[in-house]
């Protein structure tokens, strides 16, 4: 448990004094959503109908942008062949990188997803829905994000086949998730995102371990 | 590929070694590809010679004909490709590898000719090429799984490496593939009332049935073919890739 701990120290002094990596992110996310209106014009109605799935979208893209220094900057440094022999296993490893990369690349996107809200012309109700369904699916995303970089981290240009590979397992997750704000059966949408995301957490440190040292040896 | 040939002990082991399945199958190729190619002569006329045109759809309908295996093999490829990551991940199995290989670009090529297929049919029957139904949507969603999984097969350098992580990958895809479907079933049922698609449609009669079949038994066949000679050459890839290799550090090859 302690060297648990200190593997998510590490990993959240890395993330936050590793410059404006954060920032960026956020960034990204507001620039996506905020272009949207440039594309189909500025009619508040139209925004309002499709405000939930644009900030789906700006979620998705957004973590799929900070998922290139998930494994790779340990995989190029060394350190992951040094933390595979280490005593805490790899899994553990894998999910202390990951909570830390929900708290760092989905959580700063929920602290900001006001803003795109407001330029997006979302109802308060509605607001508070997108906000619920995005803290209880970005789990699953940030999930099958760790799976696709631990696939891709030997390879040199893995960055750009990550999101190839992410992208179709996550449509699950986008369809509960704007499910849960639009459909009819909202709560029901929300309970198969909770089970996806739980399901998602609980699999992806096994998984992404066994894709990581398959890959490095 | 230095696998020791002295210890092969159960017949398994001997024909499932890559250089002892090349020479064993490779006999059954033309075989294979001859019958491939009658079935599919008794299998077309059949399709369009001896079997009636629907009531309502015409001889359109003649187009199940092709799409439906198709769309079945879309499905079992995958099936032998996730059984080929078993194997690759639990035996460490080079054949298994080869396998794997081979399959992914066909499952691919199925997967989208089954959608080409389908999207040539309803446009007469719907009249729509494309419609975002559940089946539709998850097959497409499939063809996305192969592409990816072929692109990650050419990223890596390192083939025998690559296996391993493209093994976790499929198997993460199998899993997966009933949860998409699934959720695209319904998702779809949300947005598009139902209206156009049936999924079983009308009872079959006999003569309808016999065709398709027929053809059924023919793209199993040719994949099984293309199976086979996909493997043989990734195999003799390997062989050329281990020479060349071989030359360049100066052994003698």
């Amino acid at each position: 448990m302690t060297a648990f701990r200190a593997m998510l120290g590490r990993e959240l002094r890395l993330a936050l004094r590793g410059g404006g990596d954060m920032l960026t992110l956020v960034l990204f996310f507001v620039i996506v959503g905020a272009i949207v209106p440039f594309a189909v014009g500025p009619d508040r109605d139209l925004l309002a109908r499709i405000a939930p799935g644009i900030v789906w979208i700006a979620a998705f893209l957004a973590m799929l942008l900070g998922l290139d220094r998930l494994f790779r900057p340990d995989h190029e440094d060394g350190s992951l062949i040094l933390l595979r022999q280490a005593d805490l296993s790899l899994s553990a490893v894998v999910a202390a990188k990951l909570i830390v990369h929900w708290l760092v690349s989905a959580l700063p996107l929920l602290l900001a997803s006001p803003l795109l809200a407001m330029l997006l012309a979302m109802e308060l109700e509605t607001f508070w829905r997108v906000l619920l369904s995005l803290a209880v699916g970005t789990p699953a995303l940030a999930a099958f994000g760790a799976v696709g970089a631990a696939v891709t981290v030997s390879i040199r240009r893995g960055g750009l086949i990550a999101p190839i590979l992410i992208a179709p397992l996550s449509i699950p997750v986008l369809i509960f998730g704007t499910g849960s704000i639009t459909a009819t059966q909202s709560s029901a949408a929300l309970l198969f995102l909770a089970a996806l995301s739980l399901m998602a957490v609980a699999l992806a440190p096994f998984a992404a371990a066994l894709a990581i040292s398959s890959g490095e040896d | 590929m230095t696998l020791d040939t002295t210890q092969k002990q159960s017949w398994w082991s001997r024909i499932a070694h890559p250089g002892q399945f090349v020479i064993w199958t490779r006999p059954l190729l033309w075989p294979l590809t001859i019958l491939t190619a009658l079935v599919f002569v008794v299998g077309l006329y059949f399709a369009f010679f001896n079997s009636p045109a629907d009531y309502q759809m015409g001889d359109t309908v003649r187009i199940m004909y092709v799409h439906v295996p198709n769309a079945w093999l879309s499905q079992f490829v995958y099936g032998v490709m996730a059984v080929s990551a078993l194997g690759t991940l639990v035996w460490r199995h080079p054949l298994a590898d080869v396998s794997m290989k081979a399959a992914a670009p066909l499952g691919a090529l199925f997967t989208a000719l089954a959608l080409f297929t389908g999207s040539l049919w309803g446009r007469p029957t719907w009249g729509t090429f494309w419609e975002w139904d559940g089946r539709m949507t998850s097959t497409l969603v499939l063809l996305f799984i192969y592409l990816g999984i072929v692109a990650l097969w050419r990223a890596f350098d390192d083939q025998l490496r690559a296996a391993r992580v493209i093994a976790v990958f499929t198997l993460i895809g199998a899993v997966n593939i009933p949860i998409i479907k699934f959720s695209v079933d319904w998702w779809s049922t949300l947005h598009q009332p139902a209206s156009v698609f049936r999924a079983d449609g009308p009872r079959m009669p006999g003569s309808i049935l016999t065709p398709l079949f027929i053809m059924f038994f023919a793209f199993t066949f040719l994949f099984i073919t293309l199976q086979l000679k996909a493997m043989h050459t990734e195999v003799k890839r390997r062989r050329v890739m281990t020479l060349q290799r071989r030359a360049a550090q100066g052994e003698p090859a």
